[in-house]
């Protein structure tokens, strides 16, 4: 038993807070706005030029010059503003969103994250990701805790980084991690998934970590 | 006569680029995947034949379209962008090594765009420290600054372009633009960061048409002017809800 992509974006929502400016990546992060819990408001901001991000739109009323970073199109809201990439980017850049949730292939025991390119194999780009984790106030990364039976959270990446000492949370399938980014605490497991073991956790992670369960 | 102001607008898409296209020139491209692309200029531009070019865009088009159609050509010989994505013609050029590409955190880029425009030469950043991108570059902390001691900043140069293609949803005969929704993304600090700005629009109005409050890009950036009412405008990810629900 583990989390399912619906329940990691569902732990994922619990770190919003009322009034959070927060940017969603693409995959199970887009999952977190259908369980945005209730009483809390949030701003959704697309690094394309746009705060206050709206649902998908009705079938007929597609526009194509209102879309997402994912290039997909969706709806306006009362509060919704846009603007430059420039002044998207001095949002993200210059520490006002809150908090960016964001998935991932590799992330170190020391908050050090790689998303964006695997040698030898095409790379597409990191688009705004390493702005993102540069940037906004608290980075948590959502992800499967392995990749083909190998743990995805390491001493090291080996990957090439994404960003260095940027993560804050760890949310997999089995299981919720804090790090300390100023290197100062270890990495500790805060909570289990559904059905999962310490044991289980511990023999499924190569970091090193202390459990605070 | 009309107003001096209307020596900026150009019958068509053709001869608002006359004598401005040579071979290995850089061409900033404005848009946001396929929203907010002056798709016009760049058939122009496939019609020319020019070739080695530079292109500084965020994405290179998709296949068959917009940017697309200059790779397919074989006119561009570098990018600089934050995500090539899904463009089979970029991977097959760029794996077999006859196309440069040099990517760029898409903050960074903007914001390279944003300094060469105003007239600064570099920029420190915390983006990109500690990862490939950072590399080479020069390192700098401020251990006396408030807001940003205890962090370690690479220095990022502002970019030029020969020749800038925007896209805006409005113009006045003087230049003055507006764009809409999140087509305005790349636009703005392109139209300030070539020798030549050469703007497509989907509307064209007298001077004093536009409130001059809601003007986005001040006239003074744009140097020629084509309307183009009838440019495609497509949908890269059509995504809908049910009505019912």
């Amino acid at each position: 038993m583990a989390w399912t992509r619906e329940e990691m974006a569902a732990r994922a929502a619990k770190e919003l807070k009322d009034g959070f400016y927060v940017n969603l990546g693409i995959g199970i992060p887009t999952l977190v706005s259908n369980f945005i819990p209730e009483g809390i408001s949030v701003a959704l901001q697309s690094e394309n030029g746009m705060m206050g991000m709206g649902p998908f739109p009705y079938e007929g009323e597609e526009d194509p010059d209102l879309i997402n970073a994912g290039k997909q199109t969706v709806t306006e809201l009362p509060i919704t503003s846009y603007f430059s990439s420039a002044d998207s980017f001095a949002m993200i850049r210059g520490g006002h969103i809150d908090l960016s949730i964001l998935g991932a292939m590799q992330v170190a025991q020391n908050g050090d994250l790689a998303n964006w390119m695997i040698p030898g194999k095409m790379v597409k780009g990191m688009g705004g990701a390493m702005d993102l984790v540069a940037g906004v106030k608290k980075v948590v990364v959502v992800m499967e805790h392995e990749a083909k039976g190998e743990s995805k959270l390491l001493k090291r990446c080996n990957l090439p980084l994404t960003g260095a000492g940027v993560v804050d949370m760890v949310i997999t399938d089995l299981g919720v991690f804090e790090i300390d980014r100023s290197g100062k605490n270890p990495m500790k497991l805060i909570e289990l998934a559904t059905g999962v073991t310490a044991e289980e956790i511990r023999s499924k992670t190569d970091a090193e970590y202390v459990s605070a369960l | 006569m009309g107003s001096p102001s209307s020596r900026k607008v150009y019958k068509d898409a053709k001869s608002a680029l006359a004598g401005i296209l040579k071979d290995d020139m850089v061409i900033m491209a404005g848009g946001f995947g396929l929203c907010g692309v002056a798709e016009t200029l760049v058939d122009a531009i496939k019609e020319s034949g020019v070739k080695g070019l530079t292109v500084i865009s965020n994405n290179a088009g998709v296949d068959g379209i917009h940017l697309g159609k200059l790779l397919e050509t074989r006119q561009i010989k570098k990018m600089i962008s934050s995500y090539v994505g899904e463009n089979k013609i970029f991977a097959q050029q760029y794996l077999a090594g006859e196309l440069e590409l040099e990517f760029n955190p898409q903050g960074t880029l903007a914001e390279r765009i944003r300094a060469g425009g105003a007239g600064i030469p570099a920029f420190y950043t915390a983006t990109g420290y500690g990862t490939v991108i950072g590399e080479g570059k020069d390192v700098k902390e401020f251990p006396d600054s408030p807001r940003f001691a205890g962090r370690k900043y690479i220095m990022e140069t502002g970019l030029w372009a020969d020749l800038a293609l925007v896209h805006a949803w409005k113009a006045d005969t003087e230049g003055n633009l507006v764009y809409r929704k999140t087509a305005r993304n790349f636009n703005p600090m392109m139209a300030t960061a070539a020798t030549t700005t050469v703007v497509e629009v989907e509307h064209l109005v007298e001077a004093g048409e536009i409130e001059p409050d809601q003007i986005h890009t001040p006239g003074i950036y744009v140097n020629r002017i084509v309307h183009s009412p009838d440019a495609p405008k497509r949908i890269e990810n059509r995504t809908t809800r049910p009505r019912n629900a």
